[in-house]
């Protein structure tokens, strides 16, 4: 397995988050290059490198870029997305606690490309030790005087996990309830008190230094053909040593675990794997031989990469338990717009928590997929259908440990 | 009893319009002004919000209401925010919740912190404490006393 450090490199540094180590090992190097580029030029390398956001999607960043107007008579808006509030994911605190200056970087070049002028950091409630690490960062940056043309300001959430959702978080900025809105039937940027307005993850623009720096084929170089570069993975639950290991798409799943995460804790068996987030379906064990960490591959496997945020089961794991935990989630955060998410995600809870407690019948495993359809494809964002998703994958691989619980 | 933003607050406030296309935009942070300012968000504070922002106090209590880290009432006790999402189940952070049942604190069940990999977790103050175990949870208890 090939190391490969391009978000990552300066981690493991002694106090990597400052100004000083930062510039003393290539930080800001890469910022110098847009006075060699026009905006444009930056959004066609951006393009060619085949950078993929890293929020959960996977949908190209330059394609998203090159939405934004580059003669708007509006200012136009960067809105970073820190919420990183799905489950397994924990990576984008590592770059803001560990080399914020990149991230600020990678928000200058980008606000130079998309002509924007001042930079949102939306960031969960709950991350507020990270905060202000990146705030000390964004406060030496503006006292080093690279915040002239461009300013960065940190939106504090406080608790919602659908504020991750790009329309919402910018319905959360507007000071309102972070309700998703309906998406618009043309391809547009977001927009901010309407304003064009881009939103990515941490970790995407975390990436555009180094693309600038190098060049697209530099990263190209690494990862697959259709998912170029790498990501920062993670794993956690039942496993030797957890964490955030970047890594390039296309590394095997289950070498990389064995590798980074020194297999499954206590010598047990892996029963299965949610590969990205609560949000994918869950692979078993059998299914993860072989399959590579890439969004094809996982697609082709009948689940998806999401965040990369590997969570791990051993042999002895109750996957009737571990789906109510997913649904009690669902339950708490679904934002109560659209009434088959509302209804769906409270009566689904419901009945797995009465089949675990030895009430069910046969026919509430129906009665789930029935909810499992009725969620799928009818609501205004992808919640409700990632519900359906991770029912339906419970239920039909681990199909016994559910009747064996029911009469 | 009536709320006025402190001086400190005032400021920033000012600073934080010149920020924003909106000032509507200062709903979030101004609400966590008041919640620092006092330890909870009392009407009176959200009439407060309503005169500097230009959103109907309704609609700011609306908001307020959503987002699951404001608080409406006072606490007396210290509030202990346990992950109970799954990494941290998987961890065994069931023995965690039951242990702090005995204390005398107020224990809330949260959602996944993102400590996922230092699992299981619970936030005080908003400071995390990771990789728990009973021991820790007494020992980081009896510091904060
Ligand atoms: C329910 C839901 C929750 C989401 N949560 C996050 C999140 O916490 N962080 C994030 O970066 N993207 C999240 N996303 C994806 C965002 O909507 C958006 O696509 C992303 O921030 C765009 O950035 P990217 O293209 O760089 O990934 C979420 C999407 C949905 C539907
Ligand atoms: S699908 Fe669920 S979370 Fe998404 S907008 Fe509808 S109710 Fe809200
Ligand atoms: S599951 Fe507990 S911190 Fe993520």
């Amino acid at each position: 397995m090939r190391e490969c450090k391009i978000v990552s490199k300066k981690f493991h540094l002694q106090n990597s988050h400052t100004l000083e180590v930062s510039r003393q090992n290539g930080g800001y190097i890469a910022l110098e290059k847009i006075k060699e580029c026009t905006p444009t030029q930056i959004v066609q390398i951006i393009k060619e490198s085949g950078l993929r956001g890293k929020g959960g999607g996977g949908a190209s960043a330059g394609d998203k870029w090159e939405l934004m107007p580059q003669d708007s008579e509006k200012p136009s808006f960067l809105a970073v997305n820190c919420d990183e509030s799905e489950p397994g994911t924990f990576k984008d605190r590592q770059i803001i606690s560990y080399d914020p200056h990149l991230l600020i970087e990678g928000i200058l070049i980008t606000c130079y490309a998309i002509k924007a002028k001042h930079a949102y950091i939306y960031i969960r409630g709950e991350y507020k030790e990270y905060q202000d690490i990146l705030q000390g960062a964004i406060d030496e940056a503006y006292d080093a005087g690279l915040l002239n043309e461009c300013d960065i300001t940190i939106h504090r959430g406080a608790g919602a996990y659908i504020c991750g959702e790009k329309s919402a978080l910018l319905e959360s900025m507007e000071g309102k309830r972070g309700h998703p809105r309906l998406k618009p039937k043309q391809k547009e940027p977001e927009w901010f008190f309407g304003n064009p307005t881009l939103v990515n993850n941490v970790e995407t623009i975390a990436s555009v230094p180094f693309i600038l720096e190098n060049g697209a084929n530099a990263y190209r170089s690494y990862g697959t053909e259709k998912s170029p570069g790498t990501l920062l993975f993670a794993m956690s639950g039942h496993i030797n040593t957890p964490g955030v290991y970047e890594a390039e798409f296309g590394t095997n799943m289950l070498e990389y675990i064995e590798n980074y995460g020194g297999g499954v804790k206590n010598g047990k068996k892996l029963k299965a794997i949610i590969p990205g987030g609560v949000s994918c379906g869950v692979l078993t064990a059998e299914e993860c031989e072989g399959l590579t960490l890439d969004y094809e591959a996982l697609r082709g496997a009948g689940s998806s990469l999401g965040t990369g945020g590997m969570i791990v089961m051993d042999e002895d794991t109750s996957m009737p338990e571990a789906l109510k935990n997913i649904l009690e989630f669902y339950h708490e955060e679904s934002c109560g717009q659209c009434t088959p998410c509302r209804e769906g995600s409270g009566w689904s809870d419901k009945i797995v928590g009465k089949i675990l407690d030895g009430q069910g019948k046969k026919e509430d495993l129906e009665k789930l997929f029935e909810l499992a359809d009725s969620m799928n494809g009818k609501t205004i964002c992808v919640f409700a259908p990632s519900i359906s998703t991770v029912l339906v994958s419970f239920i039909t691989k681990f199909r016994q440990e559910f009747e064996a619980l029911v009469s | 009893m009536s709320f006025s933003f402190s001086k400190e607050n005032l400021e920033k406030i000012t600073e934080l319009k010149t920020r924003y296309p909106s000032p509507k935009a200062l709903c979030l942070p101004c609400l966590w002004m008041v919640q620092y300012q006092e330890g909870y968000i009392s009407l009176d504070a959200i009439d407060a919000i309503s005169k500097q922002i230009t959103i109907p106090p309704m609609e700011i209590y609306r908001v307020a209401t959503f987002y699951t880290m404001f608080h409406l009432e006072k606490s007396e006790k210290l509030q202990v925010d346990v992950c109970k999402t799954l990494s941290c189940k998987l961890c065994g952070s069931d023995e965690i919740l039951k242990h702090l049942e005995t204390k005398d604190v107020k224990v809330n069940h949260v959602e996944c912190l993102g400590s996922c990999g230092t699992a299981p977790v619970m936030q005080i103050d908003d400071k995390n404490y990771e990789n728990l175990t009973k021991e820790k949870v007494d020992a980081v208890l009896e510091e904060l006393a």
